[in-house]
């Protein structure tokens, strides 16, 4: 152990005393202070905390933090190593079930916790996810492979390209399925970026994780690695899917089309919505039911187009009233060759940046629109506002997302630079990121309050 | 009957009885979210369903306990209230920070129980699998130990003060489908947990009383009904602990400890019995599908569904042992029942039946003839479970189960009251409180301001003000219900402005001012009582003379009470 690991995260103060006292992390000790006496075990400190506190786990599995300057004497009682050390027990094999391949990108799937320490160790070797998701093994054979270990706002376009070609392998190997652990702040984007670097792909590409973290009872990430695998081991829809929660209460999950997905509320369960859209299939314990015929299906060759590329010079403008041109004028002195809007109503800017705009298109930067509404398409001839910005060289992106046309205009600007060139490969839809057209229940957001809805809530488990 | 304060016969049994005493705050709003605190309704604007997952235990296993929630396969319906939750309280949100008003009064009631505060509060996660938090865990910080109250001279120890989120309220539990209402869900409240230290079931009566005499006499607490709840322990020599869950009034607490005193004691006993009979772990070894047999009797009072059979368990050597009285009109076969009816979900009753149950000698032929299908013999017991075949394979391993721990004695269990003074079987106690940290938040550092704060607002010690109340000749009940009907301020305030004997003058306040708001009589304000009866006024007023010729007419009142006119 090194001396840093001897008094983890004391610093200052606490670092002072416990080494005036000859005392280290993990030592059973009886605190004596001037409110009185405490025993307990002594728990290393969070590094963002202040240096003025001792924390102490209590008998009774509390921890509670005693102020330094108030701390006479520690007497030292005994020492308990700690061991993070998960028994392994072996996924078990069956020849007639399909092979699922697990890749990590970060974030935990499954944990489990040392109550003693109260750590929460993260569970993710194929053994370790049999331990605390037996089902599993009823679905498929299971391999993992851990590919990063970042936290999802962290995932950009290296790791998106890694992830690609991890996928394009793992095909030609010949697995059935993949499933992609990821965390959800980013994985409609990471969805995004594999849909357009792994096409045709023969076998499902799925990508799971959790709104409420594995380590509580009541967490979703059991059930949707469950349903996850469910879809990436038995589903016959070939496709990059985000696999979520439907409702929040525990009875289905979505697969939702990778370029149609985006996640709609910070803390949901039921997050993850397919925008202007039907999800591709609903997914329980029991199998897989598509609610839509259009899907790719699975194929049995292993034949995969693998194109992971990416030019990083692109950004997202969310337009704002009396936004000013100097926000388009730095992108473009700084080198960006794509710009994104996500523009107002039918897709509009305020007219202060038309100049700016101009600029930007004559420095030879590619400049498409989305709509900040989310759903519903891009409308540029309605009125003059949408006229003038085509006139200048903004391009409708059709109903595309704007942080899918952001990706997909990243990945196409890594193919060429000319206007027609990237101008066709945005237009082309490749993977449904633009549709020809918007059912009428593509846009469902229940309005709460209303008698009709409040009905419709009060009966069905939402 | 067993007198409860009868020291000795309780120290024959090596009695020891612990509280729990969970009491809410009076606070504005909820502990971790801005939702307000309002009456406990029926009313909801939608549905939720969730299952509670078992977390692996330190050594990559499912402990016990939550073993035994995920063998139930527990639906857990939530009924939300738009105007009592958020997306907090249904788990589709992170916590807010915690309510400052929470902190401060819990703090005043730890000054009061003399307790070593903490100066940095560490919020942690406590599971729960029961379904009773959406999360599955209870968001609880620790705020002191060792601490203490005197009650009828006696020192009582407190071990720990906790403050921590109330549960939600269970509204049923039927079959695979429990439903909670929400909108107690995450009221703060205060966890008092005494030293088992209590030795008769009166004694942990009145802790209990003296503890909620400190919560009113605090100003800090919430009453009314629901708004506290204790958890008893109890535990006798050669027993275990069994917790008592969710104990709504005092007054039934020294029924609940004496009837499981007396529990356990015959579990002992029957676990000599059994032992001495030769029975063993394989003594529980044969069941086989009986369906077609039990069919042909008419006399079940059993509702055969679709997919219900009849399973038989053989248990050697123990016909007599499922009779065996444990409690007031209960028999060992009532713990072999419960479990079933928890684990296996067979709650739809009989869920089984027995070979010792006196209302089916006249089955004696159905019982012999499983016992020769099963190779038995005279002296085994037959047991019956009923029910759909899924529940009954697990209705088949538990009652086995509990009949490998009756050769152990007193399993481990939290029990649930039942009326009558008796308890049943709600779950296996966990080893230990599964406890760790909550991530979501960050430790909350106590300045010397919040505990001068809490000093501040502390009252003087409630022991001091019982000595006072008792000097002024109060009887024990009239001291008590100072305290709960809220009325010791205007009392003392009374005291000191009125020229009437104590006694007479809490009589006016806790029996003829109710009295007066029960009968629907206008009930005179505190300043026309110091009008009528100040000290310096004199006593020919007319009103003041028939106001007192009421109040010490107490024949009046009890004459009417007796005659049931009340
Ligand atoms: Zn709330």
């Amino acid at each position: 152990m090194s001396s840093d690991d001897l008094y983890k995260g004391y610093r200052g103060q606490s670092l002072d005393l416990l080494q005036r006292m000859g005392i280290k992390v993990w030592s059973e000790v009886r605190v004596t202070t001037d409110k009185g006496e405490f025993c307990g075990l002594v728990l290393p400190r969070s590094q963002t905390a202040d240096d003025r506190h001792l924390v102490l786990k209590l008998e009774t599995g509390y921890n509670i933090g005693l102020d330094v300057r108030g701390i006479k004497n520690i007497e030292f009682l005994g020492y308990h190593e700690i061991s993070y050390h998960i028994p392994p027990v072996e996924f078990p094999f069956d020849a007639k079930k399909p092979t699922v391949k697990l890749l990590g990108t970060g974030g935990t799937i499954a944990s489990r916790l040392d109550y003693r320490t109260g750590a929460v160790i993260p569970a993710f070797s194929p053994g370790e996810l049999y331990a605390s998701v037996p089902e599993l093994a009823e679905i498929c054979n299971l391999e993992a492979h851990e590919l990063y270990a970042v936290f999802s706002e962290n995932m950009g376009p290296q790791e998106h390209i890694g992830l690609a070609k991890a996928v394009a392998k793992e095909i030609e190997n010949g697995v059935d399925g993949i499933i992609i652990g990821h965390g959800t702040d980013t994985m409609s984007h990471t969805a995004t970026a594999l849909s357009f670097m792994v096409q045709d792909s023969p076998i499902p590409i799925v990508m799971v994780g959790s709104q409420r973290s594995s380590d509580r009872p009541s967490s979703d990430a059991a059930l949707n690695l469950i349903h996850g695998t469910m879809a990436a081991a038995t589903s016959d829809i070939a496709e990059v899917m985000v696999c979520m929660f439907g409702p929040t209460s525990d009875q289905y999950g979505l697969l939702h089309r990778g370029t149609r997905v985006r996640k709609m509320h910070s803390s949901y369960r039921s997050t993850f919505r397919t925008i202007g859209d039907i999800p591709l299939a609903l997914v329980d314990e029991r199998g897989i039911k598509p609610l839509r015929k259009d899907y790719k299906v699975r194929r049995a060759d292993k034949k995969v187009k693998l194109d992971a590329v990416f030019d990083d010079r692109v950004s997202i403008i969310y337009q704002y009233p009396g936004m000013k041109p100097d926000v388009i004028d730095s992108l473009v002195d700084n080198g960006y060759k794509g710009i994104v809007i996500a523009g107002t109503g039918l897709g509009h800017t305020n007219r202060q940046v038309f100049p700016a705009l101009r600029r930007a298109v004559a420095a030879g930067v590619h400049i498409y629109m989305t709509v900040q509404t989310l759903w519903g398409y891009t409308q540029m001839f309605v009125y003059d506002t949408g006229r003038d910005l085509m006139e200048i060289g903004v391009v409708p992106a059709g109903n595309m997302l704007p942080e899918v046309a952001f990706i997909k205009l990243g990945w196409a600007l890594a193919h060429s630079h000319d206007q027609d060139v990237v101008r066709n490969i945005m237009l082309t839809p490749i993977a449904g990121e633009i549709t020809k057209r918007e059912p009428p229940d593509g846009y469902l957001v229940l309005q709460g309050g209303l008698p009709e809805v409040d009905r419709f809530v009060k009966g069905h488990k939402k | 009957m067993q007198r409860f304060w009868d020291k000795e016969f309780y120290a024959g049994l090596g009695l020891k009885v612990g509280l729990e005493v969970h009491r809410q705050l009076d606070t504005s709003h909820k502990l971790f979210c801005k939702c307000p605190v309002l009456p406990y309704s029926k009313k909801f604007h939608s549905k939720i369903l969730r299952h509670m997952r078992p977390t692996l235990s330190e050594l990559g296993l499912y402990d016990p306990a939550a073993l035994m929630e995920f063998k139930t396969k527990k639906e857990i319906v939530y009924c939300l209230n738009r105007d009592t939750v958020c997306t907090y309280e249904m788990d589709d949100a992170p916590p807010f920070e915690m309510n400052r008003e929470a902190l401060e009064k819990a703090l005043v009631i730890g000054t009061m129980l003399n307790l070593n505060l903490v100066d940095e509060l560490h919020i942690a996660r406590k599971q729960l699998l029961d379904g009773s938090i959406p999360t599955g865990f209870q968001r609880t910080t620790l705020l002191g130990i060792c601490g203490h109250i005197m009650v009828n001279g006696r020192k009582i120890d407190i071990l720990h003060l906790g403050l921590e989120e109330d549960s939600a309220r269970e509204v049923s539990d039927r079959g695979h489908r429990r439903t909670y209402m929400t909108d107690r869900l995450s009221i703060p409240q205060v966890e008092i947990v005494t030293a088992p230290l209590m030795e008769t079931p009166q004694e942990a009566a009145e802790v209990g009383q003296a503890i909620r005499r400190l919560c009113h006499l605090s100003k800090m607490c919430r009453t009314g009904l629901g708004r506290a709840r204790q958890d008893v322990n109890v535990s006798i020599d050669g027993g275990t602990r069994i917790e008592i869950k969710g104990v709504g009034s005092l007054r039934d607490v020294p029924k609940l400890v004496h009837y499981e005193a007396l529990r356990q004691k015959a579990l002992i006993e029957l676990k000599d019995t059994a032992i001495s009979r030769g029975i063993d772990d394989s003594s529980f070894g044969w069941s086989g599908d009986v369906t077609e047999l039990v069919k042909q009797q008419a006399c079940f009072g059993f509702v055969w569904g679709p997919k219900s059979v009849a399973q038989a368990i053989l248990l050697k050597n123990c016909q007599g042992i499922l009779a065996t009285p444990t409690g007031p009109g209960r028999v060992f076969a009532h713990e072999l029942s419960d479990r079933i009816r928890v684990v296996a979900c067979l709650d739809t009753l009989p869920n089984l039946v027995c070979s010792d149950n006196p209302e089916y000698f006249d089955l004696g032929p159905m019982f012999d003839e499983i016992r020769t299908m099963a190779g038995g013999k005279a002296g085994d017991a037959v047991v019956i479970v009923l029910g759909p075949e899924a529940d009954v394979v697990s209705a088949d391993l538990e009652i086995k189960a509990r009949m490998v721990e009756m050769l152990k004695g007193v399993p481990k269990e939290t029990r649930r009251p039942i009326p009558g003074g008796a308890t049943r079987f709600e779950r296996v106690l966990p080893g230990r409180d599964r406890m760790y940290p909550d991530t979501d938040l960050p430790p909350i550092v106590l300045t010397g301001e919040a505990f001068d704060l809490a000093k501040a607002r502390a009252p003087a010690s409630l022991w001091d003000k019982e000595a006072e109340y008792r000097e002024l000749g109060l009887s024990k009940s009239q001291l008590e219900r100072l305290f709960t009907q809220g009325v010791w301020e205007l009392f003392d305030h009374l005291v000191e402005k009125v020229a009437l004997k104590p006694t007479i003058l809490a009589y006016l306040l806790l029996d003829w001012m109710p009295y007066l708001k029960r009968q629907q009589v206008l009930v005179p304000e505190a300043d026309i009582f110091i009008e009528l009866f100040a000290k310096e006024k004199d006593w020919a007023q007319k009103e003041a003379a028939a106001a007192l010729a009421f109040a010490v007419g107490h024949e009046v009142h009890w004459k009417r009470k007796g005659r049931g006119n009340e």
